[in-house]
């Protein structure tokens, strides 16, 4: 059979990451792991490594779009309960 | 100086948990409700990381009280950049009645065993809202505080802080070893990564016991009911402005 992409490790790691963070999503952990599985499932065909690279970074987007989102809402929370006039 | 800073972070209810207090009163719901660092706390970790990464300081040391779960604070601390943790174990009815003039004694304690030059910790924690650790701390290791810091600087032994206070901002420049407390717009914590939390399980964390560091845990205070706030009143509409002063009467309001 075919090798092993050399790339399958990041993808993993990217996936684990995700995973991990959207335990904290709004509209609830399950909905994002479900999505989450979706989204890779529909690309694991791809065997072009410049089109992984790139979808790669969009996953690593996301996660830093997360980060932020899980930031501003604590942030706007304690702003809101502490320093409110 | 020995370019050692002592965190200390707090586990508490997640901040995003609806508060539910017990059907008895004694106090709030925590079996089985989601837990988390202290907020400002995770500010008080990031500030002292960052110290470490500008070469400012050489070593972030966390520290909790509390039974076993503390250590999973302690691991987030860990996740985030600290280097190794100190877990003062506190169970059962001393963790009950643990409040920030135990902790202080603790933190005064270790802070003279760990030769620490400056101690961050949150301005508060968001369950008991005492906003009284950082300044117990100092009184009794006799250090000065910058609390409600919005921004630190170290400029040689001295500390920088610029705090936030009602109507704007005051500066002060403290000596060290001194602490300081985090408010909200010190800084923004930033996420531990899952490959960090898995490095950060390599890193130490020390057992302690409260009698090692010779501090006694009897509460000064005790909890004698713990009730939900009061329930918002519906508002009600009125047609006039004559109708209104005349309702603000009835009510005594006026």
């Amino acid at each position: 059979g075919t090798m092993a992409n050399p790339l399958r490790a990041e993808v993993v790691r990217l996936y684990k990451t995700l995973l991990y963070l959207g335990r904290e999503y709004p509209k609830g952990g399950d909905y994002f792991r479900d999505r989450l599985r979706a989204a890779f499932a529909k690309n694991k065909s791809v065997q072009d490594p410049a089109q992984i690279k790139e979808m790669i970074a969009r996953g690593e987007y996301v996660a830093r779009e997360l980060e932020a989102l899980y930031y501003l809402r604590k942030y706007r929370a304690m702003k809101k309960r502490y320093y409110e006039e | 100086m020995s370019g050692r800073v002592l965190v200390g972070v707090k586990r508490v209810i997640d901040y995003a948990v609806k508060i539910r207090v017990k059907p008895d009163n004694t106090g709030v719901v925590t079996d089985g409700v989601k837990h988390s660092m202290n907020p400002f706390c995770e500010i008080a970790v990031e500030e002292a990381v960052k110290l470490k990464e500008k070469k400012l300081i050489k070593e972030v040391v966390a520290v909790s009280c509390g039974p076993q779960q503390a250590q999973e604070t302690i691991r987030t601390a860990l996740a985030m950049g600290a280097d190794r943790g100190i877990h003062v174990e506190v169970a059962g009815k001393d963790y009950e009645t643990l409040g920030p003039l135990q902790v202080s004694k603790i933190l005064a304690a270790l802070a003279k065993k760990e030769d620490a030059q400056l101690i961050i910790l949150g301005k508060q924690a968001i369950d008991d809202d005492c906003n009284q650790t950082g300044q117990m701390t100092a009184a009794l290791l006799d250090w000065p505080q910058g609390t409600f810091a919005s921004e630190v600087s170290l400029e040689g032994d001295k500390v920088k802080v610029v705090r936030e206070i009602d109507g704007g901002l005051e500066t002060i420049k403290i000596n060290t070893p001194a602490v300081v407390t985090a408010d909200l717009r010190l800084n923004t914590p930033r996420y531990a990564t899952l490959p960090n939390i898995m490095k950060a399980k390599k890193k130490k964390i020390a057992n302690v016991k409260p009698a090692d560091l010779g501090v006694d845990l009897t509460s000064r205070l005790e909890v004698l009911r713990v009730d939900e706030p009061p329930q918002r009143q519906a508002g009600m509409k009125v047609e006039t402005v004559d109708d209104l002063v005349g309702k603000l009467k009835e009510t005594g309001r006026i």
